[in-house]
């Protein structure tokens, strides 16, 4: 930690429906790479290359370019044993690490109440809706959900300020009752508490943003552009989360793929670029993970369902690199036709929580797991 | 007639229907329960929606092409004017299990057929509703069916049919995937005409014998030649989908049950009357009509009220449906559909194929902030006919304390059941203004609408 001491900022980035990390981190010298995808194999001269054996899709520009400034960790294989390949529940065991039971605890939202026991701060936990996150559920905890930014309060409608008035505080008395009314009243009178204490906080920050930075037009770089508003408005935000989607790319991969890849990196450098200028990168890094990579062979025009992922970490304190090892793509190592996963999930679940949050992993991600270490420790 | 008859009454509406107002709940509860049940079991009774304004007012509608967030509008008419509620609620019902949609559609039209055809054949045969989604040309593109072939098997619809559209996780085999969709290769549409620049032309399901697998295939201890609606026969078969659908039908009308995706790890909240609709769902030859039929005269739905959170679309068709003066098709009926989105709920775009989580995955700040703030504009307006109607029925009860607005209000908006807490809450607000005098105090619509105002933005409010 630098003498400023700013408090660790997380920001997930979802790629929802699972993206194709074989075409995201390509093996693009491997013949073997292109005898499974005749079909939506990436040219061996278009990769953008990290080693002479992998590369980057070659969308993925700002992203190369990140990595060799030494700002991008990429950990290889992540993922789970005995993956369902279904979407709903790998994103359910992600979001609650979980394997093998219905889990109903968010890993963030455990983050979130660690953070701020006290629910001090109703904004500690922000997720670009529209609707929320898993990840970022824990019954109790506050998470203020935006769709957008620029129109967040409630009862915007009346427009007599008295009146409203008025009116707020009889639903702040009608929200604070508690007695008897059972769990799932509880909890929506403390999400519109909640709601109504997050509006005001966060009515603020795109009154005080000023950048040069234009956000690309896509939805991933506009909802970046809103993290980065609530981050520099210094409202004490720790977690953010976002997706973008969906890479679900079972066919026409192609042209499908390329766009996503483009969106999400030259969104996630527009949001980079507006922390620097800001001055305000060091204490934010980047998770950036999908529920399950894809199918080694292309089934003639995308790829089903797999097992084993890419995730990538970003920022200005990682400590850039490969970590974890590529899977093997040879006949004898797949199994049921996937790369089978190097790296479980919750061991880079717990290098972010211990090592960049700084908090004990084990009560979230359920055990002890290897680190790989891309933060740096200076 | 009774109070009680009249909040049951209420319960059934609100459920089978979008709510009803006062007026329609004194008429139904003459004509008896059973007998409403049976009304709204048969639509065929009653004149459809009539299209023919919509079009002409706002042509745009019909066959909206790629024309973004309008594809739901048309829906959204048919939902507000319909005289077949559960019609509509059936095909809301079915589109939540059967999620297709135009993020990668990326038409309007094709949803609007598909859901038009839940619509149709909604009440009938689960098993008719099961071939006709499987031969959908928009349920064949979202689930990839058009590139399942006899020579490259394409799993993704073969794995959802048995996943999400019948029998749940864990009551199959990875090999019964491959091979439930294998039985489907050659299942497909016609080849799609390019969009631009003539861009209109419907999809339709085609069968193509030469690009289908004809080895044998085992299907859950079935071997030999199958085809795909041989599929369908043995899963409609299966126990685990008895459970499955009815345990939909129970979270859908009567108690908010867990996401899908725990069911394969969480008994339901009243195994006993999943039980029994499973039980209706099988003697009737898996006749929708039947379970539901079962489903409104038992004990377990009429003990259930205010036991679910509504749905975007509920909430938002019900209070429109209150509030009135959005039947006719003016301009904004466009910005009216999109509402639902906004609270998480964007119709014909489930954000997947699993549908939405449903119960009190809806709420959270930001979709609870985008209800009160839609609600409280509607019943704020007090010249829409709704309010007005509502305000006619509070004056005929004559001057009024800040007891009886209160009361009043609450009773003509539903019966709603809120908490004493709540109640005096309400009624100390009632009483900053003193008591309403129609006569002499030009203020009093005004301050029932606010009162309305704060009564949509009770908790209590979003439960149906």
């Amino acid at each position: 930690m630098t003498t400023a001491q700013k408090d660790p900022v997380l920001v997930v980035l979802q790629m929802s429906g699972g993206n194709d990390s074989l075409n995201t981190v390509i093996p693009f010298t491997d013949p073997l790479y292109r005898d499974y995808r005749p079909t939506v194999g990436i040219p061996e001269d278009k990769a953008l290359p990290i080693t002479d054996s992998l590369g980057f899709h070659p969308n993925m520009g700002p992203i190369s370019d990140m990595y060799k400034q030494g700002n991008v960790a990429i950990v290889h294989g992540v993922g789970y044993e005995n993956s369902p390949r279904s979407h709903f529940r790998s994103m359910d065991i992600w979001h609650t690490c979980e394997p093998d039971t219905l889990g109903t605890q968010g890993w963030l939202g455990q983050v979130i109440r660690d953070i701020d026991p006290k629910k001090e701060n109703v904004v500690t936990g922000v997720s670009f809706g529209p609707s929320m996150f898993r990840a970022m559920a824990l019954p109790g905890v506050p998470v203020a959900t935006v769709d957008d930014l620029n129109n967040y309060g409630l009862l915007t409608g009346i427009t007599e300020q008295a009146q409203r008035d008025r009116i707020l505080e009889r639903y702040k008395n009608l929200y604070a009752q508690t007695i008897g009314t059972g769990p799932v009243m509880e909890f929506l009178g403390q999400t519109g508490l909640d709601a109504l204490k997050g509006a005001d906080i966060l009515g603020v920050a795109p009154q005080k943003y000023s950048s040069t930075i234009e956000y690309a037009d896509n939805p991933i770089a506009q909802k970046l552009k809103g993290i980065a508003q609530i981050h520099l408005a210094d409202l004490g935000t720790r977690i953010f989360y976002s997706d973008h989607g969906s890479f679900d790319s079972h066919s026409n991969q192609l042209g499908m793929h390329g766009v996503l890849m483009s969106d999400v990196s030259v969104a996630i450098q527009d949001f980079f670029d507006d922390l620097r200028e800001h001055d305000a990168a060091e204490n934010v890094i980047m998770f950036v993970f999908s529920e399950f990579g894809r199918r080694t062979h292309d089934n003639g025009s995308g790829t089903d369902h797999g097992a084993a992922g890419v995730t990538f970490v970003i920022g200005d304190r990682v400590k850039g690199g490969e970590y974890g090892e590529f899977p093997s793509i040879k006949v004898a190592d797949l199994q049921q036709g996937d790369q089978v996963p190097s790296t479980d999930f919750r061991s880079v679940y717990s290098t972010l929580l211990e090592d960049w949050l700084g908090m004990d992993a084990k009560p979230i991600v359920g055990g002890t797991f290897e680190k790989p270490a891309f933060i740096e420790t200076n | 007639m009774t109070e009680t008859n009249i909040a049951l009454m209420a319960h059934l509406m609100r459920r089978a229907s979008f709510g009803a107002s006062r007026e329609e709940l004194e008429a139904r509860v003459s004509n008896g329960y059973e007998a409403t049940v049976e009304e709204l079991l048969n639509p065929e009774a009653k004149e459809p929606v009539d299209l023919y304004d919509l079009f002409r007012y706002q042509p745009w509608t019909w066959k909206p092409g790629t024309i973004q967030g309008m594809g739901h509008a048309s829906w959204l008419y048919r939902m507000l004017n319909t005289d077949a509620p559960l019609q509509e609620k059936m095909a809301l019902f079915w589109h939540g299990v059967f999620a297709t949609g135009v993020s990668k559609v990326d038409h309007w039209d094709e949803i609007i057929d598909l859901v038009d055809m839940l619509r149709e054949k909604g009440m009938g045969s689960y098993r008719e509703i099961l071939r006709a989604v499987a031969r959908d040309p928009a349920m064949i593109y979202w689930l990839d069916n058009n590139e399942n072939h006899a020579h490259a098997v394409n799993e993704n619809w073969g794995r959802e049919l048995l996943e999400l559209f019948s029998m749940g996780v864990g009551n199959y085999t990875e090999d019964d995937v491959r091979d439930c969709s294998r039985a489907f290769t050659g299942w497909t549409i016609t080849p799609k005409l390019p969009r631009f620049p003539m861009g209109r032309f419907d999809w339709f399901f085609e069968y193509r014998d030469e690009d289908h697998d004809h080895d044998d295939k085992t299907f859950l201890g079935h071997t030999g030649d199958l085809n795909g609606d041989d599929i369908i026969d043995i899963i409609v078969q299966q126990p685990a989908t008895a459970q499955f659908i009815c345990r939909h039908l129970y979270n859908f009308f009567v108690a908010d049950e867990p996401q899908v995706p725990a069911w394969s790890v969480t008994l339901p909240r009243d195994p006993e009357a999943v039980d029994m609709l499973a039980k209706v769902f099988v003697e009737s030859d898996y006749d929708m009509r039947s379970v539901l039929r079962a489903l409104f005269n038992s004990d377990f739905f009429k003990e259930a009220r205010f036991a679910r959170l509504k749905s975007p679309a509920e909430v938002v068709i019900g209070t429109l449906r209150m509030a009135g003066g959005a039947d006719f098709p003016s301009p904004g009926l466009g910005n009216l559909a999109r509402q639902t989105g906004y609270m998480g709920q964007d119709l014909m775009n489930p954000p997947s194929v699993e549908g939405w989580h449903t119960g009190s995955e809806w709420i959270n700040s930001g979709s609870l902030m985008r209800r009160t703030n839609f609600f409280a504009d509607l019943v704020g307006d007090v010249e829409r006919p709704g309010i007005q109607a509502i305000i006619v029925n509070l004056k005929a009860r004559g001057d009024l304390s800040p007891e009886q607005l209160v009361e009043g209000c609450l009773d003509l908006m539903g019966p709603l059941e809120i908490s004493d807490d709540s109640r005096t809450e309400l009624v100390s607000h009632a009483a900053e203004d003193g008591p309403i005098q129609w006569g002499n105090n030009g203020n009093s619509d005004h301050r029932v609408g606010e009162m309305l105002q704060l009564i949509v933005s009770l908790r209590d409010y979003q439960f149906a």
